[in-house]
């Protein structure tokens, strides 16, 4: 058999795995796979910081499903790269990351641009491989892709030594995995799922918490046709928005800190809680001792057993792959015609949510779009309008982030991409850029923040390199927004170091090469964004919003409902 | 807080004692007391053994995140079982002629060896559980200790045990 180097064996292992695209950044130790990538029909996009690589990876990964592969040097490479796979990491982003590593004679020599790679990304990866043999390289390849995206998904590290890279060996890819210690669970244990659909047959007001994790599974139809089929209301995540149609009475919108006080109100009166994917994250439940009071049961579906108990002890666990567990749930409800007589209770249930809803809307329908100033409300109607509200959303992390989701109507799931567990400010524009490779058809619009945006703005140069079609929404307000709203609320109104300058986005665009516009008015709104949504490319909207415009309601950080604060 | 005895087989492979020791410490998890070694019978894998202490969710959870880690192949919970635990300790004593009968007579109640002798002090290894190792140490300190080494707990599940455990707690109850 002919020898290939392991340089050479890496790119043929990401062949056969079937990578379309890396996302990376060539340095010393990695020149021996970049000169291999060069022969390769593989796409390749040159980033301008290796966090952006890391973000462009994890957009690809939301939207395709499959995992987003990441090149980068030793040293500073590889460190510029820790914040993306943490953030993987927290938001279960299946990733593989190979990065270059000094020579295996030079490791632990303090070398030029050497640094422990494995030692640092140990606790934010779900494993990750030094690599000290040619021979191990294909397996090592195949195991991490596997790992990557079997299970719960998340990132995977492969750390190359250039020597590695350079020494020979005869190519095989292995055609399936021997992992003693991986094996994920991926069919629910049939007695439990039966138990579950007895506490909902024996609940009056059932409510389902939906998490990213029925997106990872692919489950968005099984979850629909469960809520629909009972009538039973889904209240979602951060990350699990869009796994319910929003237009569907069903569909109660995102809870915890920013949910709407009737999202919230449902979770406080259910009876028995389903969570379906979801973690129990504390911007969820705010106090722990206050979250879902009178829920007899909590039912609760994760293919990660250890979300389940680590923060809400639950009565119902059940450990599978969402989409498998649903179907059997499904299966079981059906085999249940007595649950068919619950549906009349639970239609009054949903229709009293409905009530709170009305009570206290998110935002008052009033004159926003009459007033002289933007309102982001009216940005987010125009966005919709526009795109007929079919499009990919990557945010930033603040304000921005929780009016969009709070207000933008997700139709589909994968449409949302945004930094839930980590709340990286700078990933929105790469993984909207990784999101346009994924799917190059669909409209991907960037909504980010004046503070977020120049946190990765470089990224703009990589956009106009590969002629990538995003449109970013700047809502521009001179502060760190959110953090301005928690020193006016929780600090007397002391806004230590939170207000910003900012550079002309618009020169800044055309610098770059990409079009630029600026709104300052209402007026303007309608008009501008449909001309920067023509317009063909990369485009930078700069939308000026007052400072003093607040994400209402909220929940105080630690605290529960009753403390909810209302604009 | 309990303590509580785990065992751990893991690959045998470099890194995966920092991956253990790792999960403890981003976790606030404690360990008191740690044992590593390759499987006498399969070069291929490792048992680590250790004590940590903590309620019943926090060892779940170490339970759990123990099992998520790829490297980890098996995890043993000795909560539920009777064990056979032992530990080693070599202890260094002063003696004089007044305090060298004294000892040897400790020595041999606790079935222990003299390991090397010299002119003022005498090395004695014990083994045992915890308890015995307590005892003895608590026996010899009057004595003097001039030096202490002592290893982690190792353990095993009883080869009957389910069986005489369930028995033994119905008795008990």
């Amino acid at each position: 058999m002919k020898k290939l180097t392991g340089a050479q064996i890496v790119i043929e292992s990401l062949i056969a795995e079937g990578v379309d695209v890396i996302f990376g950044y060539p340095g010393g130790a990695i020149l021996p796979t970049y000169d291999a990538l060069l022969d390769s029909k593989i796409r390749h996009v040159l980033v301008r910081h290796e966090q952006g690589a890391t973000h462009m990876a994890e957009g690809y990964a939301r939207v395709s499903g499959r995992p987003g592969v990441v090149i980068v040097t030793s040293g500073p490479g590889a460190t510029n790269a820790v914040t993306g796979i943490a953030d993987a990491y927290m938001d279960s982003t299946p990733m593989v990351v190979i990065s270059g590593q000094v020579g295996t004679s030079l490791i632990g020599n303090d070398a030029f641009q050497e640094v422990d790679f494995v030692g640092i990304t140990r606790p934010c990866t779900k494993h990750n491989y030094l690599v000290k043999d040619v021979r191990d390289v294909a397996r090592i390849v195949k195991e991490a892709f596997y790992i990557a995206g079997t299970g719960r998904p998340g990132p995977v590290v492969i750390d190359m030594p250039k020597d590695v890279q350079q020494a020979e060996h005869p190519f095989s890819y292995p055609n399936k995995v021997d992992l003693r210690g991986f094996k994920p669970t991926i069919r629910g244990n049939p007695r439990q799922i039966e138990r579950a659909v007895e506490a909902i047959e024996q609940s009056e007001k059932p409510l389902l918490y939906v998490g990213g994790g029925v997106q990872w599974s692919g489950a968005a139809a099984e979850l629909t046709a469960l809520a629909r089929g009972l009538g039973i209301p889904v209240t979602e995540t951060l990350m699990g928005l869009g796994s319910v149609p929003a237009s569907d009475s069903l569909c109660l919108g995102m809870l915890g800190m920013h949910g709407s006080y009737g999202t919230n109100t449902a979770v406080c009166n259910t009876d028995c809680l389903i969570a379906v994917g979801a973690r129990f994250d504390d911007r969820v439940t705010g106090r722990i001792a206050d979250f879902a009071p009178n829920a007899r049961s909590i039912i609760h579906v994760d293919i990660d057993p250890s979300s389940i108990s680590k923060n809400v002890k639950v009565d119902v666990p059940i450990v599978g792959d969402i989409k498998a567990v649903l179907t059997d749930m499904l299966d079981a409800v059906r085999a249940r015609e007595s649950i068919g007589k619950r549906k009349a209770v639970w239609a009054k249930w949903h229709q009293q949510i409905l009530e709170w809803k009305r009570e206290r809307p998110l935002y008052e329908n009033g004159n926003h779009k009459e007033r002289d100033s933007v309102s982001p409300l009216h940005v987010i109607e125009e966005m919709h309008r526009l795109t007929k509200g079919d499009c990919i959303i990557a945010t930033d992390v603040g304000q921005h982030q929780m009016w969009i989701a709070q207000l933008f109507p997700f139709e589909r799931p994968r449409s949302l991409l945004t930094s839930g567990g980590l709340g990286t400010m700078g990933y929105g524009l790469p993984a909207g850029i990784g999101a346009k490779f994924a799917a190059p058809d669909r409209k991907v619009i960037v909504v980010t923040g004046d503070g977020s945006i120049q946190m990765n703005i470089q990224e703009l140069g990589t956009a106009v390199q590969y002629g990538v079609d995003v449109k970013v929404v700047i809502l521009n307000n001179y502060f760190l927004g959110m953090v301005r709203q928690w020193q006016e609320r929780f600090y007397q109104e002391r806004y230590s170091y939170s207000a910003m300058s900012v550079p002309n986005f618009v020169k800044l665009a055309d610098a770059y090469g990409a079009k630029g516009f600026r709104i300052e008015k209402s007026k303007e709104l309608a008009a501008t964004m449909k001309e920067a949504f023509a317009t063909p490319g990369p485009v930078l909207i700069d939308i000026v919003i007052p400072k003093e415009e607040a994400v209402m309601p909220m929940i105080p950080p630690g605290g529960s409902m009753s403390e909810m604060l209302f604009a | 807080m309990p303590s509580h005895t785990i065992s751990v087989l893991v690959e045998n492979e470099f890194g995966v004692l920092s991956r253990v020791a790792g999960l403890f410490s981003s976790r606030g998890f404690n360990i008191e007391s740690l044992t590593v070694n390759e499987d006498p019978q399969d070069p291929t894998v490792s048992r680590i053994v250790l004590v940590t202490s903590g309620d019943d969710q926090i060892l779940e959870q170490i339970n759990k995140q123990l099992n998520k880690l790829v490297s980890v192949i098996k995890v043993t919970d000795f909560k539920e079982v009777d064990t056979v635990d032992r530990e080693l300790v070599m202890v260094k004593i002063a003696v004089d002629e007044r305090t060298r009968t004294e000892l040897d007579s400790i020595v041999h109640a606790f079935r222990a060896h003299v390991v090397d002798i010299g002119p003022r002090s005498v090395t004695v290894e014990v083994t045992g559980d915890t308890g015995k190792i307590k005892a003895f140490i608590a026996l010899v300190r009057p004595l003097g200790i001039k030096e202490m080494v002592r290893t982690g707990k190792i353990a095993m599940a009883r080869s009957v045990q389910l069986e005489s455990n369930h028995n033994h707690r119905h008795v008990r109850e």
